[in-house]
């Protein structure tokens, strides 16, 4: 894989150009990084006041930086897991740690300096965050995944998220066949939902870009060709039929005009898959006659397995494959080429598998001094050494683990 | 048979009467054994009277007679022991230096030990009187001199840890220490491997023990041993489990880690983790399914027509 070859030694070009990239953007901020050790030293071993992704480097792994609350509502109406959107409400702030692996970060800024020269003939990055050692489950793969996003975000990419593909292949409570191509199926409901999500993360972007070509929905329904994008998603919302073929659309357009240079009002765009095994697997979905749908028949699948096609250029796909919510995987499944199958692997291929593990000691660490310091362990035995080292033996570093243990602590 | 008649004890009687009639019966008790008829046939009473028809035992008209004999001893001890201290006293107030019989890893008989002693039948509250009477005599600050009298009604208890075998501690090749053991639960059966390496982590099967157990509660068995001798982040396990169920499971890797860590201890850290009950096999199995029953104990629904 000639990708592989060639990052070390575009790693180490690009971690200088990154200092001199993000330099001028949060200079001040540096230097209050630097005075922070200084003032505080206990608390900002767990915390840390950088909250922009973008400033945040190697010294600030293991650190919990806060979300703001408006990023929060915007970036993430639908992204990320139930669990941490409770422990939100219970400790009244989002806060995400910085961790490893940091070669996500470093991969972005290689791609950020890259999308900068060259845009042309340039495919997308594929990135897969997987669970690394024996099938971890509860290792922090989506959460990652958000602060993936939130970085592009912040750097001013449109973020296309899709919180969970598994949910887009179970559970259908209603399924049209389509209008648009008659072997395929439609998932309104789904398809809307996501539309209104995608609406309010992206809603800058919604009157920048404008279409390249006509729809015609029904025979008196149609988008005219340079009208903006966010026309599209709206109607795709109100017409909660047509809604599968909208996303298609969106999808279709943003692919064309990623690859734009900036001088045109271009953008580049990050595309966030949660579940991506899910779109080569099978679904528990059927048809009228009880014979079961493939997943290549329902139009929302099709259309992002298009995305992540190599065809076009502009941006990176960054992907998690998860066996949690997968139907008719074994449980201890966790290589890519089991999860994947041999036709998703085939397609994703060639991408960089990025390994995510349970917590090291100085995230273990720093995980322990934030629940402390939120007052979430309340049992005075858990304060002591002994008893953290019992925490440590039971949850065994996962994260999830962790945080239901000391959920009744 | 090769065997030496000079030297031919008990032990090797049994092993040859087992070898010559081999048994199938369960029962112990049902096999042919060959021991001294003293063994074997319980203790009569010899005859108490001689030929003119007198008792021998000035007591034989109570009915219990060796009972009462023994009774009346004692009170002529406890008697004899009160006259000393009198006199020991009118000498002069001079506190004695009499230690007290150490009664410290021995019991007193049990009622049934006594029958058998005396060889005749007692009540408990004859039982019971005899017990008073003898803490009565220990009470007495003069009694060192009937030690002898006290032990023969007193029974020593076996130090429990005495029995532990622990297996030394082996070396592999990069000088790490480490020990094997195995241990048993209901079904399933489990070999554990300890490494003295400083980790902590633990496989089992080949799995991270965290996914092979997402339960907590088995977690919590197998974090037992090493909580209580305070040693969590000391060992690597290496672990392969087969059969039962995931508790029975988890309770036998427990076990086969205590006895495992067992070579690490010192012996007072083996007795407490004996008296922790890290040490024990659980006994209890499935019990069996009676005809005429539906299950062990559960009886058919109880129809009145």
């Amino acid at each position: 894989m000639t990708l592989h070859r060639l990052f070390p030694l575009r790693l180490r070009q690009t971690v200088t150009q990154v200092r001199l990239l993000h330099g001028s953007g949060c200079g001040h901020q540096l230097e209050e990084v630097a005075m922070e050790p200084e003032l505080r030293k206990e608390t900002s071993v767990f915390r840390t006041q950088v909250n922009d992704p973008a400033c945040q480097s190697e010294r600030h792994l293991g650190q919990y930086y806060t979300l703001p609350t408006s990023h929060l509502h915007t970036i993430f109406p639908h992204g990320l897991p139930a669990r941490y959107q409770q422990q939100v409400k219970t400790f009244n702030e989002g806060c995400v740690m910085v961790r490893q692996p940091p070669a996500v970060r470093y991969l972005l800024c290689i791609l950020h300096q890259e999308g900068n020269d060259l845009y042309v003939s340039k495919r997308p990055v594929l990135l897969t965050l997987t669970g690394w050692v024996d099938g971890l489950k509860g290792s922090g793969k989506t959460m990652s995944l958000c602060h993936t996003i939130h970085y592009c975000s912040t750097q001013g990419w449109l973020v296309l998220h899709i919180p969970d593909a598994h949910l887009w292949v179970k559970n259908c409570k209603e399924l049209l066949p389509s209008s648009y191509h008659t072997s395929r199926f439609d998932q309104p409901i789904e398809a809307s939902n996501w539309l209104r999500n995608f609406r309010t993360t992206n809603e800058r972007f919604l009157s920048k870009i404008k279409l390249r070509q006509r729809y015609t929905w029904t025979k008196r329904e149609s988008t005219e060709k340079g009208s903006p994008l966010g026309e599209l998603v709206d109607m795709g919302v109100s017409r909660v039929k047509s809604s599968s073929d909208v996303v298609g659309a969106v999808l279709k357009e943003l692919r064309l005009q990623a690859a734009e240079t900036e001088e045109s009002e271009g953008f580049r765009l990050a595309v966030a898959i949660d579940g991506v095994n899910s779109l080569w697997g099978r679904t528990t979905i059927k048809k009228e006659d009880k014979s079961p749908v493939a997943p290549e028949e329902l139009t929302l699948i099709h259309n992002l397995r298009k995305m992540i096609d190599n065809n076009w250029c502009g941006g990176a796909v960054i992907a998690t494959l998860s066996q949690t919510g997968s139907l008719y995987s074994p449980s201890s499944a966790y290589l890519p080429k089991e999860l994947l199958g041999e036709e998703g692997f085939d397609s994703m291929d060639p991408f960089i598998p990025v390994p995510v593990s349970n917590y090291s000691e100085k995230e273990f660490e720093s995980c322990y001094l934030y629940y402390l310091d939120r007052h979430w362990l309340q049992h005075p035995h858990s304060k002591t050494d002994e008893g953290k080292k019992e925490i440590i033996f039971l949850s065994n570093r996962n994260p999830s683990v962790l945080e239901r243990l000391c959920a009744f602590l | 048979m090769g065997e030496d008649p000079e030297t031919f004890t008990q032990q090797d009687i049994d092993r040859s009467i087992a070898y010559l009639f081999p048994s199938g019966l369960f029962d112990k008790r049902a096999r042919p054994l060959m021991k001294h008829p003293d063994e074997i046939f319980p203790k009569q009473q010899a005859v108490q009277w001689g030929a003119d028809g007198r008792p021998f035992h000035f007591l034989f008209y109570t009915g219990k007679q060796s009972y009462y004999s023994l009774m009346h001893d004692t009170v002529a001890k406890v008697l004899a022991a009160e006259k000393q201290q009198v006199l020991l006293l009118s000498e002069g107030p001079v506190p004695q230096d009499t230690k007290p019989i150490s009664l410290v890893g021995s019991r007193w008989l049990l009622k049934e030990e006594l029958e058998e002693l005396l060889v005749e039948t007692i009540s408990d509250h004859d039982y019971a009187r005899f017990i008073q009477l003898m803490e009565r005599l220990l009470s007495l600050p003069n009694c060192l001199s009937e030690k002898d009298f006290v032990q023969r009604y007193r029974k020593q208890l076996e130090i429990q840890s005495s029995k532990q075998q622990v297996a030394p501690l082996q070396y592999d090749e990069n000088g790490v220490a480490y020990s094997t053991a195995d241990g048993r639960r209901k079904t399933a059966t489990c070999t554990v491997l300890l490494r003295d390496c400083g980790s902590g982590s633990i496989s089992i099967n080949g799995r991270d023990y965290l996914h092979y157990f997402p339960v907590l509660q088995d977690r919590e068995q197998l974090m037992f041993p090493f909580h209580f001798l305070d040693m969590l982040g000391r060992f690597d396990g290496q672990c392969t489990v087969g059969g039962g169920g995931r508790s029975s499971q988890a309770g036998a890797l427990r076990l086969a880690i205590s006895r495992a860590m067992l070579s690490f201890l010192s012996e007072g850290q083996v007795e407490s983790m004996r008296q922790a009950g890290l040490l024990t096999p659980d006994p209890r199995v499935k019990e069996r399914k009676k005809p005429g029953q539906e299950g062990a104990r559960r009886k058919f629904t109880w129809k009145k027509r």
